[in-house]
């Protein structure tokens, strides 16, 4: 269970605080995101000290395991670690935000989105199952979008979150496909499984694309070159989010699953090259960009990319140490860049602007945030003493081992040598830009004003644990930081050896030598502006608009290509796919005739089919003059209750000829309205080319059937042949199928009976079609519309008929019959009455409306199915015993028969329903009046 | 006896889908009661063909599958709902768009409710 709390508790908050609190300014939001996340960082706690000493925790909810679909949990070191960094920093946002939002409009739809957020990234870390991960990592995406674009009247921000969501999606879906592969190479989805060496997902020839896709969805999420794209134009969104997602949580989920997946991918050279190169290159990218913005969130946005890539590179390397400074930067990163988002915000509150070529010498309005930021950015840049430092020196170390081909082996250091040159002097330039450096130049607030303590006091806890980080880095190192590396690698690693750090060797040098560089560079910054503002400019944003312009222009056309409005050929192309989809499987060399010995023709059955297939050619050649077409369709219709009759169906038989009749009937009605010849409009071209869509379609499905009944039978039947006596206690099988072994089916189909004739009802209530009935009708219908004989010849048959539906229900359970041939025959002798009186006639004396007829059949089928609950069995178990009656003798009951009553009662409903409003629309009342 | 249902299926079905892809609502409907009969075919026949076996306990000794029977009962219930709708479907259509051409627009104009 508490797995689960852990991921659901901010969810349930994301619900609860819009309910709970509608004004922004109240403290509520804050006090309940704030209790969730001091619930969950406690949570995780309690379970630290196990977790770390390398037990794992998991929690399992059995939901659909037949297709591995089950809720599963997870908490390793490796999930701890991340959990802990997710709740922890999120309460810190949580108070930040509260000051940020101080009295503006939006703070409960922040702390709302914030905690679903929360609660999604938890479940990425915590997920045990890969699908359930999956649906945590697009729900970050889908949360981000909506953070992202907080402020929706602004373009830009649209804009960027647009973005954000093209890219992080689309590496979703990559991931996606990645993630299928894996599960059905390793046979399950379950980390266990996946992580364990049985799996060897390495030696499987489709890892290149496992490790190619989720190399994309990783690398989109953690906004590796070239996807970092979104990272920069995300900035829109309120410095609260940055702080969160952009420092610490959503970009680091990339990062994750290479950990996560680094036992069953990992170890490659396919691994080591693609996640290094890509690394090395967002490191480059990133730091060279971010000393060239002027906006503070920007700077810090590229030295994100920029760090990320450093964490990357490390994860790729593969070496042994490698994943321990991977961690403990990913850690230090954490902790130092949520801090100088903080500031940028805190700066823009008090300023009114995030632009460093204006923003100067605060530190005398801002003294304590110059401290605060002074730590923070000297672990960035890489300052001795402090935790930035010591990771970036296990970096180079690892650099340096680093197993890259002979003559390269000089690149990666010297690369990274001169990220971290560029990486000090954008350190030093937010810092030194924003505190001091002169005055301030024409900002839009002045006198800047301080913004409060409040909103300072989150971002001092964080550089106050930088410095607790960098004071007992080695109990860090060792504590926490290994015990989650080993889990990430999938066996124990030894200690790092901490000493290393303090040699002065090549590693001490190369920090040497980008922070004398860094500082170098920051000095000689003027100059460099001026050069870097000569460069082309290469507007991302502007490429990506343009991409997106015209994916969209694409989209639309082929749509419009495809959708031109005609029904005609969407069905013609619906057919054709399906042709086009089976054909090649009935062409691969399959046999079709299935080696089971045919059975003679006998001649009657033969001259049976013979002129059903008559009957349906006769329909389509004559399909111009309507009411000789519909008369030989039901013909075709009456075949086809031959044939079912003839191969041992006697239920499909009876109930294909009530069908037949009603649906005719209710075909004639509605010719009597429509044109009674179809227009000879379609081009010769037109009519070859559905003929010969008909032909292929006809083979097509001739042929399977052919090479189906030509198959050996192998069946399920023996079951419910074996059953349906001891078990449904009825000797006819299809009735006992229909009545209990499927009565869910059945229940469903009575109600797609009831809707569809509700339906009808609605779509007649105002059709006003009397005056727009065609005058040349008259020609083709009978002028007296209700003929003596038919008349006086009605009203017997009813009792009759009604006796003889009776006799089919009762019987239905042991002999052909049943509910649904029942209620269709009463159905078919009510309507006979309809048709010799007239509607008001025999309306007049029908006891009772039909919709309510539906409502009751419904109801007493599910009723009867709710009963057997009572009884502690399944839904629609029937019941039934034997009983011995005066008079009637022997008798068997079953609830089974109450069932049939429902689906009785609903047919008849249903039927007279349509039939009735079809009728009416005749009358000369016309259809003013409601019926049913 | 196989090869000659395994025709009239194909026949049904061709017919059907021929007269699904006319332009004017009532052949489609026709094309569609049609269509539906030769899946209905099709489906039963996966219960093999048998003669004087109904799938009554105590009527054969060896009853063919019942299971076939069935799902295309519950098949041809469907399906009359679904004609019935459908026809009243085209006869509103008919009258609001003043012609029964199935994309609501009449190439000729000829007909007028």
């Amino acid at each position: 269970m508490m797995l689960l709390s852990i991921v659901t508790l901010p969810l349930v908050g994301a619900l609860l605080t819009p309910l709970v609190s509608r004004r922004s300014t109240a403290i509520l939001p804050a006090l309940i995101a704030g209790t969730i996340g001091i619930t969950v960082v406690s949570m995780l706690l309690s379970q630290a000290m196990g977790v770390l000493g390398g037990s794992i925790l998991i929690e399992h909810y059995p939901w659909l395991p037949g297709i591995g679909l089950s809720p599963a949990f997870r908490l390793d070191a490796l999930g701890l670690f991340f959990a802990l960094i997710i709740a922890g920093m999120g309460l810190l946002i949580t108070l930040y935000a509260h000051f940020y939002f101080a009295g503006k409009h939006g703070a409960v739809r922040f702390h709302s989105l914030m905690l679903a957020f929360m609660g999604a990234m938890l479940g990425i870390v915590t997920s045990e199952n890969l699908l359930f991960m999956l649906v945590f990592w697009e729900m970050t995406s889908l949360v981000s979008f909506v953070l992202i674009g907080f402020h929706q009247d602004e373009r830009p921000a649209r804009r960027g979150a647009r973005m954000t969501l093209v890219i992080t999606g689309g590496g979703g879906l990559a991931l996606l496909a990645g993630v299928l592969l894996i599960g059905n190479s390793a046979g399950s989805f379950r980390l266990s499984d996946i992580l364990a060496p049985e799996a060897a997902l390495t030696s499987d020839p489709l890892y290149p694309w496992m490790l190619g896709l989720v190399l994309i969805g990783a690398m989109t999420k953690s906004a590796q070159f070239p996807f970092h794209l979104w990272l920069p134009n995300a900035m829109t969104a309120p410095t609260p989010v940055s702080a969160y997602l952009h420092s610490a949580t959503m970009v680091k989920a990339g990062i994750f699953l290479l950990a996560r997946l680094n036992p069953a991918l990992g170890d490659t050279e396919a691994w080591l090259y693609s996640i290094s190169t890509a690394g090395m290159a967002t490191l480059l990218t990133g730091a060279f960009i971010a000393m060239f913005k002027h906006d503070t969130k920007e700077l810090l946005a590229y030295s994100t990319v920029s760090h990320l890539g450093l964490i990357t590179l490390l994860v790729g390397l593969s070496t042994r140490m490698a994943m321990v400074a991977a961690l403990f930067h990913l850690l230090n990163h954490a902790l130092f860049k949520a801090p100088l988002f903080m500031m940028a915000g805190a700066v823009q509150k008090a300023t009114g602007t995030r632009d460093m070529r204006r923003i100067n010498g605060l530190w005398r309005t801002l003294p304590a945030l110059t401290v605060i930021s002074a730590v923070a950015a000297a672990s960035m840049a890489g300052l001795p003493l402090l935790a930035g430092y010591l990771s970036k020196k296990m970096f180079f170390i690892e650099s340096m081992n680093a197993s890259v081909m002979p003559p390269l082996q000089w690149l990666t250091p010297a690369l990274a040598a001169i990220a971290g040159l560029f990486s000090a002097a954008y350190s030093f330039r937010i810092f030194h830009n924003v505190f001091f450096n002169g005055q301030p130049q024409d900002l839009p607030v002045w006198p800047p004003k301080n913004p409060g303590v409040g909103i300072q006091v989150p971002a001092a806890v964080l550089a106050l644990a930088v410095v607790l980080v960098s004071w007992h880095a080695e109990s860090v190192v060792h504590g926490l930081i290994g015990p989650v590396a080993s889990a990430a690698a999938g066996s124990a690693l030894p200690d790092y050896d901490m000493h290393q750090l303090h040699h002065i060797g090549t590693a001490f040098f190369m920090s040497l030598a980008a922070m004398l560089g860094g500082l170098l560079l920051y000095m000689a910054r003027e100059p460099l502006f001026r050069l870097y503002d000569q460069l082309p400019p290469a507007d991302a944003r502007e490429i990506f608009e343009w991409l997106m312009t015209r994916a969209g222009g694409n989209a639309e056309r082929l749509v419009h290509a495809l959708e031109n409005g005609s029904v005609q050929r969407y069905i013609a192309l619906i057919i054709l796919s399906t042709i086009a989809l089976a054909g090649p499987v009935l062409l691969s060399g399959i046999q079709w005739h299935g080696g089971e010995a045919l059975t003679p023709v006998d001649p009657l059955t033969g001259m049976g089919l013979v002129l059903l297939m008559a009957t349906a050619v006769g329909v389509v050649l004559g399909h111009h003059q309507r009411l000789f077409a519909l008369l030989l369709l039901g013909s075709a219709g009456l075949f086809v209750t031959l044939t079912f009759a003839r191969f041992s169906a006697p239920d499909l038989a009876l109930t294909q000829l009530s069908v037949e009749v009603m649906a005719v009937i209710i075909m004639m009605l509605a010719l009597s309205f429509l044109p009674q010849a179809t227009p000879r409009e379609s081009s010769g071209f037109r009519k070859g080319r559905d003929l010969g869509i008909a032909a292929l379609g006809g083979l097509g499905v001739g042929l399977v059937s052919f090479a189906i009944m030509t198959r050996p039978h192998s069946t399920i039947a023996d079951f419910f042949l074996s059953q349906s006596k001891p078990g449904g206690g009825g000797s006819n099988v299809v009735n006992v199928i229909l009545v209990d072994f499927r009565g869910f089916d059945t229940l469903g189909e009575i109600t797609v009976l009831g809707i569809a004739a509700v339906a009808v009802f609605a779509l007649t209530r105002n059709l006003q079609l009397k005056d727009r009935i065609p005058q040349e009708r008259d020609q083709y219908w009978a002028s007296n519309p209700h003929p003596l004989i038919l008349r006086t010849m009605a009203r017997p048959i009813l009792p009759i008929a009604l006796m003889v539906s009776a006799y089919i229900f009762l019987r239905g359970h042991n002999m052909p019959g049943g509910g649904f041939i029942a209620g269709l025959i009463t159905a078919v002798a009510l309507s006979l009455q309809y048709m010799a009186g007239s509607l008001a006639w025999a309306h007049e004396r029908m006891l009772t409306p039909f919709r309510p007829l539906i409502g009751l059949g419904l109801l007493l089928a599910c009723g009867t199915g709710l009963g057997s609950l009572v009884f502690g069995e399944a839904f629609l178990s029937s019941w039934f015993g034997h009983y011995k009656l005066p008079l009637l003798g022997h008798l068997e009951l079953a609830t089974a028969l109450l069932f049939d009553l429902g689906v009785f009662t609903t047919v008849v409903g249903a039927t007279l329903l349509i039939l009735a409003n079809l009728g009416k629309l005749m009358t000369v009342h016309g259809p003013g009046k409601e019926i049913g | 006896m196989e090869a000659l249902y395994a025709i009239a299926v194909g026949v049904l079905t061709a017919c059907g889908i021929y007269l699904v892809l006319r332009g004017r609502t009532f052949p489609v409907i026709m094309g569609l009661t049609l269509l539906s009969h030769g899946v209905n075919l099709f489906l039963f026949a996966s219960g093999r063909l048998a003669l004087a076996a109904p799938a009554v306990i105590g009527e054969s000794a060896d009853p063919t599958d019942p299971l076939p029977q069935a799902l295309v009962l519950t098949a041809i219930v469907i399906s009359f709902a679904m004609t019935a709708f459908v026809v009243v479907l085209a006869l509103r259509a008919a009258v609001e768009l003043r012609n029964d051409h199935v994309d609501g627009v009449d190439p000729e104009e000829d007909w007028r409710p």
